[in-house]
């Protein structure tokens, strides 16, 4: 009997399989470096994690578009009090969560009140800082008072970290996520993938895909061939910037280079006992060649920055001049600092390319000048242990790929630990200002700050360099969050 | 005596690797260690004999410095084996059927039955990628080799008749093993070294292909391959020089040890004369 309910399985299955290859496609594969260590968007910093859930499974009260402006969520709309400490949100109708239970106020007040909690596990606890209250006024409308006027609240909800859970499934998100959005989270298949179905009962546009899976690859190599054998369907942010030349000449497929959040900088431990010294950061910044770098280990793309901002961003100053390619002045500043003998460092790095590859070119240019460095290769949660939490380097390549982070100079304990008074002032006057230009020039004067501290070496803005199937239309093209966001994606005939 | 065709290829390819290395420490046609981005990815010329890499290095002078690593990681990964191996394979010979022997020989055993890779992650995870931990790694699998080799050999010897006159004469233990036994088991040993030698050579080049080797800037054979393979599809000289000249000094150096085990086997000179 069991033999014959295993060959009606197989059957169904082979059945199924065929009928799918006759329709037409409404299923996707997407591909991702880096597998989330869970799914739980508010329990965890990885940006693996948004990349999944962000707008295909939770949403949250306000949502970033694909152009990095934030349009409405779940909330419908809002109204801002004269004295901006009073945000009224009036919620969407008809919403419900993916198990089948009402999307209400209640549940954006629990959710805002377990993020903001002090035993919250939110990686972003920053964003909740100013919320005093939540309030529910009715099942449809949810009040939020602040203790100080904040000009980028709506932003702040706008990201993954803000997303509104349910209740009675949230202790649950890590592993099987509930949320409200256009897509189920139907499997996890640990090391390989997690599978996505459409969700039927969608409050907003129903989505064009019926399913969508992220396939975890972390090589280099066999991302490659992947897309070259179909397996994945696109690579958002494809790991081998190599091969890109060989993607655009090929009509199969389209090569998608945008913008990230992602500022790549050579991370400085500024109280290790060689790096307190600012000469000698300064002079590290006037040993690097950027476009050496941008050249060598991402082909060709990025943008050279000067500071730690997005140069698309419309407060952008570009203050490369200030750390320009100068090797004789670098030498003056190491003998100036007492190295003219010679000075080694550490150099920690991370797995992505970029930090591999770009390490490699600057310990050269470091080299040139007279700094030897200590090159080690680190798994990410080596770095993390070592270099993130432990503090323990000297030198590290990453990219910072949070929007508008430059708020991350104000904590002397983040793992740069740069302790600057005149920073945190600024951060302060920051938080409190609400009048768009005043805000736009202290944001131009941090920048300008930490880059006449040289806290770190400023080195590209990470472009997003992402390959697709030609007939796969709707994927973003920039990267104004961590998401990989596919309620617009389909595919045309 | 005839020598043979294998042997001969081997000393001469063996001859070139050693010869390639040596020069490299005095003379190599590029600097290494300085990156020019510029120059990256040419194709073979006059001016780069094999082209250059992806930091527009020079691929041939990368091939010849790797030769260092690759010699210095493998003989010092050999010796380690040797000096271990040989001592307690001698010991153990001696004291043949003894709680000794068991003791020696049923932990080379246990040495044997871990794959050597996984030897080497796990040292590398615990103490950090490097060269040393490289050569540790390859070390230690060397030494139930050399050990086992050592025994075998030198059991056979045991039995002969100068040995027992050795002991007549009031000859012990050790001084029988350290005068008799071990020069003539000599040449054997020196043959399993440089098959050895050979292994090591590839089992640097795993390493550093997953990373675990030698680092970076120092160059490597096996982290070329591992660098260049992404780049396959349109740089294939990145991949195929580094990974003929493994080909080439690995089977060099094993025709070379096959070779000279022949010549140099008293049970099989007969065969060849």
């Amino acid at each position: 009997m069991r033999f014959l309910i295993n060959i009606f399985c197989a059957a169904s299955v082979l059945f199924g399989t065929l009928n799918a290859v006759h329709a037409a496609r409404n299923s996707v594969v997407v591909g991702m470096q880096l597998e989330p260590p869970n799914l739980d968007p508010t329990g965890g910093a990885a940006a693996a994690i948004d990349e999944v859930v962000y707008s295909n499974i939770f949403e949250g009260l306000t949502r970033f578009q694909a152009d990095g402006s934030v349009s409405s969520g779940l909330a419908k709309s809002w109204s801002i009090s004269g004295d901006g400490l009073v945000y009224t949100f009036e919620l969407n109708d008809g919403v419900k969560f993916h198990d089948g239970s009402i999307f209400d106020a209640s549940d954006v007040k629990f959710s805002l009140d377990r993020a903001r909690a002090e035993n919250s596990t939110n990686a972003q606890k920053g964003l909740f800082k100013g919320i005093e209250a939540v309030s529910v006024i009715n099942p449809l409308v949810v009040e939020i008072k602040l203790s100080n006027p904040n000009g980028s609240f709506l932003r702040n909800l706008a990201w993954g970290d803000a997303i509104i859970l349910d209740q009675e499934t949230a202790g649950k998100a890590a592993t099987a996520p509930v949320g409200t959005g256009p897509f189920k989270f139907s499997q996890w298949v640990k090391g390989d993938r997690v599978d996505l179905v459409r969700n039927e009962d969608y409050w907003g546009n129903s989505v064009a895909l019926e399913k969508a899976s992220f396939k975890f690859i972390s090589d280099p190599t066999a991302a490659f061939a992947a897309l070259m054998a179909g397996d994945v369907d696109a690579f958002p942010v494809y790991p081998a910037p190599e091969t890109l030349a060989q993607f655009d000449a090929d009509p199969n497929f389209n090569v998608i280079v945008g913008s990230t959040e992602g500022e790549t900088i050579l991370s400085t431990n500024n109280q290790a006992e060689n790096l307190k010294d600012v000469r000698v950061r300064k002079a590290i910044a006037h040993a690097i060649n950027r476009q050496e770098i941008v050249d060598g280990a991402m082909f060709g793309f990025g943008t050279p920055i000067g500071t730690h901002f997005a140069p698309h961003h419309p407060d952008y100053v570009d203050l490369t001049g200030q750390s320009n390619y100068d090797p004789d002045r670098s030498m003056a500043l190491l003998a100036e600092a007492g190295h003219a003998g010679g000075l080694t460092l550490s150099l920690k790095l991370p797995p992505p390319s970029y930090a591999r590859r770009g390490g490699e070119i600057i310990a050269s240019q470091l080299r040139a000048v007279g700094i030897e460095t200590k090159m080690e290769n680190l798994e990410w949660s080596q770095w993390l242990e070592q270099v993130f939490k432990g503090k323990d380097y000297d030198l590290t390549i990453v990219s910072h790929t949070e929007p508008m982070d430059i708020g991350i100079y104000g904590n002397p304990k983040y793992y740069f630990q740069y302790d600057s008074q005149e920073f945190r002032d600024l951060m302060t006057q920051l938080n409190l200002e609400t009048d768009a230009n005043k805000r736009s020039s202290i944001l131009k004067n941090a920048q300008k700050l930490i880059s006449k501290d040289y806290v770190n070496g400023y080195l590209f803005q990470l472009a997003k360099t992402g390959v697709a199937n030609a007939k796969l239309v709707g994927l973003w093209k920039n990267s104004p969050t961590q998401a990989n966001d596919l309620t617009g994606v389909s595919w045309k005939e | 005596m005839k020598i043979p065709l294998a042997f001969i290829i081997g000393c001469i390819l063996s001859f070139l690797f050693f010869v390639m290395t040596i020069v490299s420490l005095f003379w190599i046609p590029h600097e290494v260690e300085k990156l020019n981005i510029l120059e990256r990815l040419k194709g073979p010329s006059y001016q780069y004999f094999l082209g250059t890499d992806h930091f527009g290095r020079d691929i041939f002078s990368m091939l010849m410095v790797g030769g260092q690593t690759s010699i210095t990681v493998a003989l010092i990964a050999v010796s380690v084996g040797m000096i271990f191996g040989i001592p307690l394979g001698l010991l153990a010979a001696a004291s043949r059927q003894s709680i000794w022997d068991d003791l020696i020989m049923r932990s080379n055993d246990l040495i044997f039955a871990f794959p050597s890779l996984v030897i080497a992650i796990l040292i590398t995870a615990v103490f950090g990628p490097s060269a040393i931990n490289a050569i540790i790694a390859i070390g230690i699998f060397n030494v139930p080799v050399f050990a086992r080799v050592t025994r075998g050999a030198a059991l056979s010897i045991w039995t002969l008749d100068f040995i027992l006159s050795a002991r007549i004469a009031g000859k012990g233990s050790l001084r029988i093993s350290v005068e008799h036994i071990l020069p003539n088991i000599l040449s054997l040993l020196i043959v399993q070294g440089s098959i050895q030698f050979s292994l090591g050579i590839l089992a640097e080049a795993g390493l550093s292909y997953v990373g675990l080797g030698v680092q970076p800037p120092t160059p490597s054979w096996g982290r070329m391959l591992a660098d260049s393979q992404t780049m396959i599809s349109f740089a294939p000289n990145l991949a195929l020089f580094p990974g003929i000249t493994i080909i080439l000094a690995v089977l060099g150096l094993n025709l070379l040890g096959d070779g000279a085990r022949d010549l140099l086997d008293p049970r099989l000179q007969d065969k060849i004369r």
